[in-house]
């Protein structure tokens, strides 16, 4: 006996140790990495790669609100000067000038291999009298101080065409006092990059805190106590929705649990049955985190918010065996006996409607499926054969069989009206088709844990900004960085003709920052050697107010390039430049990526959109791709959705034939299955006509709903449709914690649990009201 | 900075007025100014650069309309536009388009302003910038700027303004590194 005892006993402990191991070890994250797929095209691995690691994941736009536009601007130029200084941040901008001397030094230093202009033409003696002639133009007008003071080294005006390829390629934000700010200078902006990915939510949080420490320190020393600080994009928003999803988890659970521990308490009045009965609970969940965390390294924070929703399941096992064997000791042998066939064919049956999620090809998806099977699982395995032993002899909890009595006579008045089941779900199936169009949500915002305040203040800051969205994006490959930068150089021939043509506004292009060892050897060459020219400005400076030999400095910045000087990835690093070029040149496993962001016309009938038929056109001949992240994304997300749907009709069928193969009769396993299928219809319509698109969480709600009713219908179908008072009492008291434990999901801000909260909440009441409305009007008790 | 010298010689030149009474001082001149409420001259630029042999010549029109409103319109040697509307500076060249906002640009602002105080003749913005001194008689005048803020004295050396009554012939304005700029100013009939 003590060796019975002790062997599961034994074997449950060392499995809580060992999962509580997994789950302690692992990563938790909350980004929608989650949410894309294992096999991945191209553009999804774009997708992926961008969102991960790319420059639209480490973008923190830094606003600074409050005091005064001086005190404002005076902020910024603190903060921007101690974030530089910061190895978290590889890049801060804030729009004033000082701080970038060394790109200018370094742009003017290699501004023969870096003007689109250099060309052998542009050299000979009629090339050079012409550019010339311009530069004396342009220090003839009223914009012609830079031009006037670089004359004698760029008579040519290259330094001006480099510029203005950067301006056209660049944000271009509003200027108020010399720094970045929103059109209505009610707050300096400023645009930095982190050092590092977006995907690493910890090192993210880190920035954040160093922005946050940083502007604590900058407004005490400008005293400007008034001051705000805001941070936004992509990284910021992943940090807050960690918080935010943890949080809610922490709140959700701990009130959830307390309303429930509260009604067992009342119901069992015994505070030792309580703290056993909660014990599958915790059970399950552990051992279900830990099986995510062994099987994908990575937990996602969705994983965990649904982890708190399997209390309502696996809670329900100790009320079962409590409530309807009265805990007494005596009565174990025989509720194991009776009830407990009936409850393993409950679990399976959650179980394989679950699985089918396995199959997923969204880790986000799957990690769902094996979080539910493995604690379900794990909640059961430790009900039916470790909780009995832990019981204590005396423990005895409240009789409920008069409480079941006065059940199953509402059940008996109840049944039989068919007629009501059919009608309401009639009405049901018309709703749902009424708004068949729009049932589903198409878009992947409908999984966001942003809140739409947030969305349009990130919306607004990058409008101020001039931050490209990063929603369109060439990438340009190559098998290696300078194959890499060669595609980019014929994307960016192919993509001119569209910027004058109004289809787009700009891009930005590795190339700009390092062009192509062939393309730097093609503008060398263009040079001539000093002698020669020399020889050439002779004759190209007759009759203009310019002597030849004003221009040695010109001659010998040439000289240099001519005899071999080539810009190189080493020169620009610790750069704004070097951080520019690392985040548009990236190493892949099959080679070298090169990114080419697009920017939408700002204005005019194209406005904010690309046409993407017009840019794949353009590049029509190459192999770089054109993408839209953002229709990426929502093809990705409806492709999720869409194969969600499937495995559910998958797990459905699957389920169907678990109870074919149970109950061995059609009209046994339509029994069972009419209360479910009628209460997901029912509440699927309830929530359409609430005004809710459904989202891939409805649909796991859905499967929470089969799986936590499908014990209700076992349980009736087994008693010919009148359960026992006792067994009655134990499924009400089961549906009221589950409505409780998803009623408060359902009081979430956070939407994917409110959507689980809400289905799985109404359709499990829906499925025992079904129940027993479908049970048959006779007798009320067996 | 060329942008702001033009400025300042862009608002005196467009600046004349009804004729005045004597005796001949600074009060009458900012006087007629601020009488103006809409002008037009043409004006030819020679710009001394010392790296380059030869002044560098260029020529346009100049328009002013009261209160704020000034355009600086180059057609040779090549056509540029350089507008000042509120506090909006606009400079168009060729394709090129630049903008700035004098809010973003305390210097210029500090600079414009003052003039603008001028035109409206309010002597003591225009004082706060600079130390004026004026020589001549109403005939034949020149009103001399020199910069008080260090910011702009970086820049500027000093203005030199000279005209007859309350019309402007001649801006000259000689920089610190010691390039000049001379600009003659014609007034033409309102078009």
């Amino acid at each position: 006996m003590t060796q019975r005892r002790l062997l599961p006993l034994a074997a449950w402990l060392a499995a809580l140790l060992v999962a509580a191991a997994l789950a302690a070890g692992a990563r938790y994250t909350a980004d929608l990495s989650a949410f894309l797929p294992r096999a991945p095209t191209p553009a999804q691995q774009l997708l992926v790669d961008q969102l991960r690691d790319g420059a639209v994941g480490r973008v923190m736009m830094i606003a600074i609100e409050g005091a005064d536009a001086a005190a404002r601007a005076a902020l910024s130029r603190e903060l921007a000067a101690r974030l530089r200084t910061d190895a978290r941040f590889a890049y801060v901008a804030n729009g004033a000038a000082q701080g970038l001397e060394r790109e200018r030094q370094l742009l003017f230093e290699h501004r023969y291999l870096l003007s689109p202009a250099v060309t052998p033409e542009r050299f000979s003696a009629a090339g050079l009298r012409e550019a010339i002639g311009e530069t004396l133009d342009l220090v003839a007008s009223s914009a012609g101080g830079l031009a006037q003071a670089l004359l004698p080294r760029d008579p040519t005006g290259e330094m001006a065409l480099i510029a203005a390829a950067h301006l056209a390629a660049g944000p271009r934000p509003a200027l108020f006092d010399g720094v970045w700010a929103s059109r209505d200078g009610e707050r300096a902006v400023l645009l930095a990059r982190t050092a590092a990915a977006g995907a690493d939510t910890d090192a993210q949080e880190a920035a954040m805190q160093a922005a946050h420490a940083a502007f604590a320190a900058a407004a005490a020393r400008l005293a400007a106590p008034q001051a705000r600080l805001r941070l936004s994009g992509a990284g910021v928003f992943a940090v807050e929705s960690r918080a935010l999803v943890k949080r809610e988890v922490a709140r959700v659970a701990a009130l959830g649990l307390a309303l429930i521990a509260a009604l067992l308490l009342l119901a069992y009045r015994s505070p030792l049955a309580l703290a056993l009965g909660l014990l599958p609970v915790l059970t399950g969940a552990l051992v279900g985190v830990a099986a995510v965390a062994a099987g994908f390294g990575v937990v996602h924070g969705i994983t965990l918010g649904f982890g708190a929703t399997l209390i309502g399941e696996s809670v329900d096992y100790a009320i079962y065996l409590f409530v309807q064997s009265g805990a007494a000791r005596g009565a174990r042998g025989a509720w194991l006996a009776e009830f407990w066939p009936t409850i393993r064919l409950g679990v399976l049956t959650s179980m394989i409607g679950f699985a089918a999620l396995l199959l997923s090809g969204f880790p986000g998806l799957a990690q769902l499926g094996l979080y539910s099977v493995c604690g379900l699982a794990a909640a059961a395995l430790f009900t039916r054969y470790v909780l009995p032993l832990l019981l204590p002899e005396g423990l005895r909890v409240r009789e409920l069989t008069a409480f079941g009595a006065r059940l199953g006579r509402w059940r008996a008045a109840a049944g039989g009206r068919r007629w009501l089941v059919a009608a309401l779900c009639a009405a049901a199936v018309v709703a749902l088709f009424a708004q068949r169009d729009a049932l589903w949500a198409a878009d992947l915002s409908a999984l966001s844990t942003v809140s739409a305040q947030d969305q349009a203040y990130d919306g607004r800051l990058r409008a101020d900004l001039g931050a490209a969205d990063a929603r369109y994006l060439v990438v340009a490959a190559g098998s290696d960085e300078q194959a890499a930068l060669r595609a980019a150089e014929r994307v960016d021939a192919a993509l001119r003709p569209l910027v004058a043509q109004g289809v787009i506004a700009g891009y930005d292009s590795a190339a700009r920052y390092l062009p192509s060892a062939q393309t730097q050897a093609a503008r060398a060459a263009s040079l001539p050697a000093p002698g020669e020219l020399r020889e050439r400005l002779a004759r190209a400076l007759s009759g203009l107010p310019l002597r030849a030999a004003r221009l040695e400095g010109f001659i010998g910045d040439a000289a240099k390039v001519h005899a071999g000087a080539r810009l190189t990835r080493a020169d620009l690093e610790g750069s704004a430049l070097g951080a520019a070029l690392d985040a548009l040149l990236l190493r892949r496993a099959d080679g070298w990526h090169a990114l080419v962001p697009l920017r939408a016309p700002a204005t005019g009938p194209a406005a904010l959109v690309i046409d993407a038929a017009r840019v794949r056109e353009a590049l029509a001949g190459s192999d770089a791709l054109f993408i839209d992240l953002k229709a990426e994304a929502n093809a990705l997300y409806a492709g999720y959705l869409h194969e969600a749907i499937a495995l559910a009709a998958v797990g459905v069928a699957a389920v169907l034939l678990l109870l074919m193969i149970a109950l061995r009769s059609a009209a046994r396993v339509g029994r069972v299955a009419a209360p479910l299928g009628a209460a997901v219809l029912v509440t699927a319509a309830v929530l359409a006509a609430a005004g809710q698109t459904l989202n891939l969480l409805h649909l796991v709600g859905f499967l929470l709903v089969v799986a936590v009713g499908s014990n209700y219908a076992l349980f009736f179908e087994r008693a010919g449709g009148a359960p026992a008072p006792r067994v009655l009492a134990s499924i009400a008291l089961a549906n009221a914690t589950t409505v409780i434990g998803f009623g408060v999901l359902s009081t979430s801000s956070v939407p994917v649990l409110r959507a689980i909260g809400a289905t799985v909440a109404l359709g499990t009441l829906l499925t025992l009201a079904f129940a027993a409305l479908l049970s048959g009007a006779r007798g009320d008790a067996r | 900075m060329p942008a702001r010298r033009t400025l300042l010689a862009l608002l005196l030149a467009c600046a004349s007025a009804a004729q005045a009474a004597p005796p001949w001082t600074l009060e009458r001149l900012l006087q007629g100014f601020a009488q103006t409420r809409e002008a037009h001259a043409s004006f030819v630029e020679k710009k001394m650069v010392r790296v380059l042999e030869a002044p560098l010549v260029s020529s346009g029109e100049l328009h002013f309309a009261a209160p704020d409103r000034l355009e600086k319109r180059t057609l040779r040697p090549r056509p540029e536009i350089l507008r000042l509307e509120g506090d909006t500076l606009t400079l168009e060249r060729g394709e090129r388009r630049l903008q700035l906002s004098l809010r973003a640009q305390p210097q210029a602002a500090a600079f414009v302003e003052s003039i603008r105080g001028t035109l409206a003749g309010d002597r003591q913005a225009l004082e706060r910038a600079y130390t004026l001194r004026l020589e001549g008689a109403e005939r034949a005048w020149a009103l001399t700027l020199t910069p008080r803020e260090p910011d702009i004295a970086q820049l500027v050396q000093r203005i030199r303004i000279a005209g007859q009554r309350a019309e402007v012939t001649v801006i000259e304005i000689l920089q610190a590194n010691g390039d000049s700029t001379l600009m003659s100013v014609q007034r033409l009939p309102a078009p």
